[in-house]
């Protein structure tokens, strides 16, 4: 009897050493990524690599400023198209709480979240592409807005919910229209809820170089034309990296370090905020 | 903070107000009102069919490489854009082999981190420390990963398949199949970790007073209790890595061919999209790959319906 409660306490300091060792392994990769492109990035980041255009190989002080540039249009762009649509969305799923709509509403905005990046920038491609005939900074930020959509409808719904019913109450016992409710009481009060959806969802769409291949294409000069290529900062870190030259290896880790001191300041912001100001009713 | 809540209940009330004070027309508001109504219902159905309008685009185009090759498409192993002939079954291969891999090696990397942040350690510096690092993991974009694949897994592996006397490619499938390991885990844990801190107190509480330790425990209740939320975060990291593309396209070496080894090159389903859609000419070869898209598209979306039914029903119980 003894010696059974003895090997039971040794598989439970066993199990516990397993589970905390690959806990632990599994941060690895984290501190491995981040302590490279940290250390390798740091030395190609001057204020030249900020300001220049790539240059073709062999010349020196080749920089990122078209692809800085471009990723701002884009996410502008995917801003404007999927802000309005995904908070009156996520506005009417709060509303219509149980409706059929809002069932396949929800279904979609999952099954959007899970489509691969891939097939996005391929629907990009035949639905604007092809209608525009040539690659543009638009069709790329439409289809990083349709990547955008979910995050922002689900975080919207989700602040909404928290929200007391008591407020719209007291808002519509005061005579006050359903839509002057909504816009003026509801929404200003979920604002800051908002705000952070609205941040994870550029930080989802910023990363994005998949859909980005076959509809904003990419560009090597600066260019602010809607209806023309751009470059952005992901794919700019994809033509460097995958190129066989050894300078431009050096210019990928510069934009990889731009690249996620960018996404993960977003992502850190947007999460210390929401903690911050989690709706308190 | 009842004073504090009293003050955002007023202010946000007063705005209102205000909204009276600026249009007073009863009749206006009706109208508002019923635009309001139907605007955002009207966005809300558009969504649906933007949803429904990607499976109709992708069908459509795909309609001339089914008619050219049928079933065989999915059999057939030849991917020859010079004379038409198209069969997926190399990149069918490449990405279930590569995302089953990961898949395998995930699965006790991500449970552990459930259970840490879920049982172990649900408070403190530790547990906010893992939390935090496994958000950011699923925060870094893929293109970073795959860069950082090409340049510090690559080197490693090809100096291992040095060692085992293998030709020293270091890209490959395997190497495919590590960085995606990498990249699912915080699919898989956030999901598990979730699952499990819903497990009923009540529950680990009478295991506990029948003395059993903490694995016993473990073991006998919380995971046959959060099974299927468990089953559901793996499914969904499945569904990541069957449609990753940009950190595959760049460690998997892209060779249109089945794969006869796993330490040699391959092609995925996504990473021959995103290799070649550009760059196909002639309504064949852009059909094919575009059926190369609706599959995944399919398959991904069953992969969303069933981890969102078992999360439901999780819910639920």
């Amino acid at each position: 009897m003894k010696s059974n409660i003895k090997i039971r306490k040794f598989k439970n300091a066993l199990f516990k050493t397993l589970i905390f060792t690959f806990a632990i392994l599994s941060c690895v990769p984290l501190v491995l990524i981040l302590y490279n492109i940290v250390q390798e990035g740091i030395s190609s980041l001057n204020i030249n690599f900020l300001l220049n255009l790539p240059k073709p190989v062999g010349e020196t002080g080749g920089g990122i400023s078209n692809a800085l540039v471009g990723t701002l249009i884009l996410i502008i762009i995917s801003s404007v198209i999927s802000i309005p649509l995904g908070v009156g969305i996520g506005v009417y799923l709060n509303e219509n709480t149980k409706s059929k709509l809002s069932y396949y509403v929800r279904l979609s905005a999952d099954i959007l979240m899970g489509t691969p990046s891939v097939v996005i920038g391929m629907i990009g491609y035949l639905w604007v592409v092809k209608q525009l005939n040539t690659f543009s900074a638009l069709s790329g930020g439409i289809a990083l807005s349709i990547m955008m959509l979910p995050v922002i409808i689900s975080s919207t719904e989700e602040t909404l919910k928290l929200l007391p019913y008591s407020l719209k109450e007291s808002s519509f016992a005061l005579g006050i229209p359903y839509y002057a409710t909504v816009l003026k009481v509801v929404l200003p009060a979920g604002l800051n809820g908002i705000i952070t959806g609205v941040m994870l969802g550029v930080a989802r769409i910023a990363g994005e170089t998949a859909p980005l291949l076959f509809t904003a294409f990419g560009s090597p000069f600066m260019n602010f034309n809607i209806l023309k290529p751009v470059s952005s900062l992901p794919q700019q870190v994809f033509i460097y990296a995958t190129s066989p030259y050894k300078e431009w290896h050096a210019l990928a880790w510069g934009a990889a370090f731009v690249l996620i001191a960018f996404v993960l300041t977003l992502n850190i912001l947007a999460k210390t905020l929401s903690r911050r100001w989690k709706v308190q009713f | 903070m009842q004073a504090d809540s009293l003050a955002i209940d007023n202010s946000a009330v007063y705005s209102g107000v205000k909204a009276v004070s600026e249009v007073k027309n009863i009749k206006k508001f009706r109208i508002y009102d019923f635009f309001f109504k139907k605007t955002i219902g009207l966005f809300a159905i558009l969504f649906v069919i933007l949803l429904l309008g990607i499976f109709i685009t992708l069908l459509l185009r795909s309609i001339p490489s089914i008619q050219a090759f049928g079933l065989s498409y999915y059999t057939t192993t030849t991917w020859n854009p010079v004379e038409n002939q198209f069969g997926s079954l190399p990149f069918l291969t490449g990405t279930i082999v590569t995302s089953f891999i990961a898949l395998i090696i995930t699965i006790p990397f991500s449970l552990s981190i459930s259970l840490f942040l879920g049982e172990y350690f649900r408070k403190g510096f530790f547990s906010n420390f893992l939390r935090n690092a496994v958000e950011l993991m699923g925060g870094i974009p893929s293109v970073i990963y795959g860069f950082w694949g090409l340049f510090f897994l690559v080197p490693i592996m090809r100096s291992f398949e040095e060692k085992m006397g293998m030709p020293p490619l270091g890209i490959g499938i395997f190497t495919t199949s590590l960085l995606l390991f990498i990249m699912i885990i915080p699919y898989s844990a956030s999901l598990g970790r979730e699952v499990i801190t819903m497990v009923p107190q009540n529950l680990k509480e009478g295991a506990l007073a029948l003395g059993a330790t903490k694995f016993e425990l473990i073991k006998s209740v919380i995971v046959p209790y959060a099974r299927s939320g468990i089953f559901a975060g793996i499914l969904l990291a499945l569904g990541r890595a069957l449609g990753e593309t940009m950190a595959v396209t760049m460690v998997i070496g892209n060779k249109n061919a089945l794969p006869t080894s796993l330490f040699g090159p391959a092609n995925t389903m996504a990473s021959v999209i995103a290799n070649e859609f550009t760059e196909a000419v002639g309504d064949v070869y852009l059909s094919s790959l575009v059926q190369i898209a609706l599959l995944l598209f399919v398959v991904t979306t069953v992969i969303s319906i069933i981890g969102k039914q078992i999360i439901n029903r999780f819910g639920k119980v």
